[in-house]
């Protein structure tokens, strides 16, 4: 079988293995993300993350590790001004996202001789993720769950209502700034796998459908990794089938994922 | 006798408006007190200050003698009604054991067995245990109002301050919940705020009315002039409080 035959290339393995990395973050940060609605705040923090990427190429340092130092500056910053000023978060969040790309597309002109590969970043590409990528993703991979299991009851508590976090001195401004820092962790984390515009969606599809079926924050987190490994390796085998680019299937099978599921769950008749 | 609440000559200012003006008062142990006026008028935000949410920009808050930020511990908080996502997906039990929270250390702050103990005795006593599985937005009105009381009641507080608790139910719900507040204030001081004058029942033994000022006569009553200095213009005094009480012994149960 066809399938099968592509299953015996390294490249492909090493696609379904960062699948399955992508999977259990974007499920665990991503159910945060919905609950919390905290969706444009991800979108500012991925986008600033091109940022990091042009500066990372300017500086001469490997540009996922300008990357990281960028977005989880950036991260804090937004941690810090949400906390500090009364400033509408909403367009705090379009600033960032706009200059970070900006920034991104300067710094990038400004090296001399060299253009790499703009559309990687924005898409990723899953099929060539290199071997060294995928320790660095296990190992993140198993920090954000450790981080998550450790300080499951706070970060439930902050996410659901903030004030009564307050009032029971629970540390929120902390817990706040690590949930953005870990939402930095995992947009870089999978930035060369599946980009900037795709991460937002693994972010966000399989934890809002998820939503949809569940009643605690754990099995919404359970179900989400599941629905992502059902739209990510999914995807990747039908782009292989149907010869189209990978991230952009993995997209539209999520988008497919969550339509199905508003339907199923009547919310679009109500 | 130190105060419950003690609230000194407290000013807020947001964004150059003056919210609060110079406003004193002191809750004593075992009131129950209810602060009126009208929306707009500085209830939410003085009850923030008073829980330490908001720093006031003159003035001083101590609960029983403490800081807010210390004496909120003894505090149970029932925040005006849809403040947070119902459809966040958490069940009942989880919601209102959430309240043990200030009493758990440690980095990882697990629930212990006691902690579930405490829940289960408090769900039980608020009708709730039945529901205890399920999700907050599968519940009626009145049982997610419950379940917001129960969790601020599982950190058996001294002191339980409530913002507008009824504005969101019809009146049957309204009149058993004034009901367990009843049975609630034999064991623990109340702070209420209403935009409501019709909660000024039976049930009150303090009253008084905010509007950027605060009066008060420390009684139970609500005189024409407090009234008159808080709406800035004559009320018909007829309280819609009282059909409630008369009809009270008719809706004790709850619509599903």
């Amino acid at each position: 079988m066809m399938e099968a035959g592509i299953l015996g290339y390294i490249f492909f393995q090493n696609a379904l293995l960062a699948a399955v990395f992508a999977s259990i973050v974007c499920g665990i940060i991503g159910s945060y993300v919905v609950v919390k609605q905290m969706v444009s705040i991800s979108g500012g923090i991925s986008h600033a993350a091109f940022g990091g990427v042009g500066l990372g190429y300017l500086a001469g340092i490997n540009p996922i590790a300008g990357a990281f130092l960028f977005t989880i500056f950036v991260a804090l910053g937004i941690g810090i001004l949400k906390d500090k000023t009364s400033q509408n978060l909403d367009t705090l969040v379009g600033a960032v996202w706009a200059a970070g790309m900006a920034i991104g597309i300067i710094s990038i002109s400004l090296v001399p001789g060299y253009t790499p590969d703009l559309f990687g970043y924005l898409f990723g590409n899953i099929l060539l993720v290199p071997a060294s990528d995928l320790s660095m993703m296990a190992g993140l991979s198993i920090l954000i769950v450790a981080v998550v299991l450790m300080l499951f009851t706070q970060l439930q508590a902050v996410t659901f209502d903030e004030e009564y976090a307050r009032v029971m001195n629970l540390p929120v401004t902390w817990l706040s700034i690590l949930l953005l820092v870990l939402i930095a962790v995992t947009v870089v984390m999978l930035i060369r796998v599946v980009g900037i515009i795709l991460v937002i969606a693994l972010l966000t599809l399989p934890a809002a459908t998820a939503r949809k079926f569940t009643t605690k924050l754990q099995s919404m987190m359970v179900v989400s990794v599941l629905l992502g490994l059902v739209f990510s390796t999914g995807g990747l085998f039908l782009s292989y089938l149907l010869d189209v680019p990978s991230g952009a299937t993995i997209i539209l099978l999520a988008t497919a994922g969550f339509a199905g599921s508003l339907l199923v769950s009547r919310e679009f008749f109500k | 006798m130190i105060p419950a609440v003690e609230v000194k000559d407290v000013s807020y200012r947001r964004n150059g408006t003056l919210i609060l003006d110079r406003v004193s008062f002191r809750v004593q142990e075992g009131d129950m007190y209810a602060i009126i006026g009208p929306n707009g008028g500085g209830k939410t935000t003085l009850l923030k200050i008073i829980l330490g949410l908001l720093t006031p920009n003159t003035g001083e808050v101590s609960l029983f003698g403490n800081p807010p930020e210390i004496g909120r511990f003894q505090a149970g908080y029932v925040p005006q009604f849809r403040t947070f996502d119902f459809r966040y997906p958490i069940t009942v039990r989880e919601m209102v054991i959430s309240g043990r929270l200030s009493y758990i250390r440690g980095a990882t702050r697990r629930y212990r067995k006691e902690d579930y103990d405490v829940t289960d005795e408090v769900l039980e006593k608020l009708d709730l245990l039945r529901l205890s599985g399920h999700s907050l937005s599968h519940l009626s009105g009145g049982e997610q109002q419950r379940v917001i009381l129960a969790r601020a009641l599982v950190g058996k507080p001294r002191l339980l301050v409530l913002d507008e608790p009824t504005v969101y139910v019809d009146t049957p719900t309204e009149i058993q919940f004034f009901d367990i507040l009843e049975d609630l204030k034999r064991s623990m001081t109340i702070l209420l705020v209403s935009h409501d004058i019709g909660v000024i029942s039976a049930h009150v033994t303090k009253v008084a009315c905010l509007n950027q000022t605060l009066h008060t006569h420390d009684t139970p009553g609500i005189t024409e002039d407090m009234i008159a200095a808080t709406y800035r213009c004559p009320v018909d005094l007829i309280a819609h409080g009282l059909p409630h009480r008369v009809l009270r012994e008719h809706h004790r149960r709850e619509e599903p």
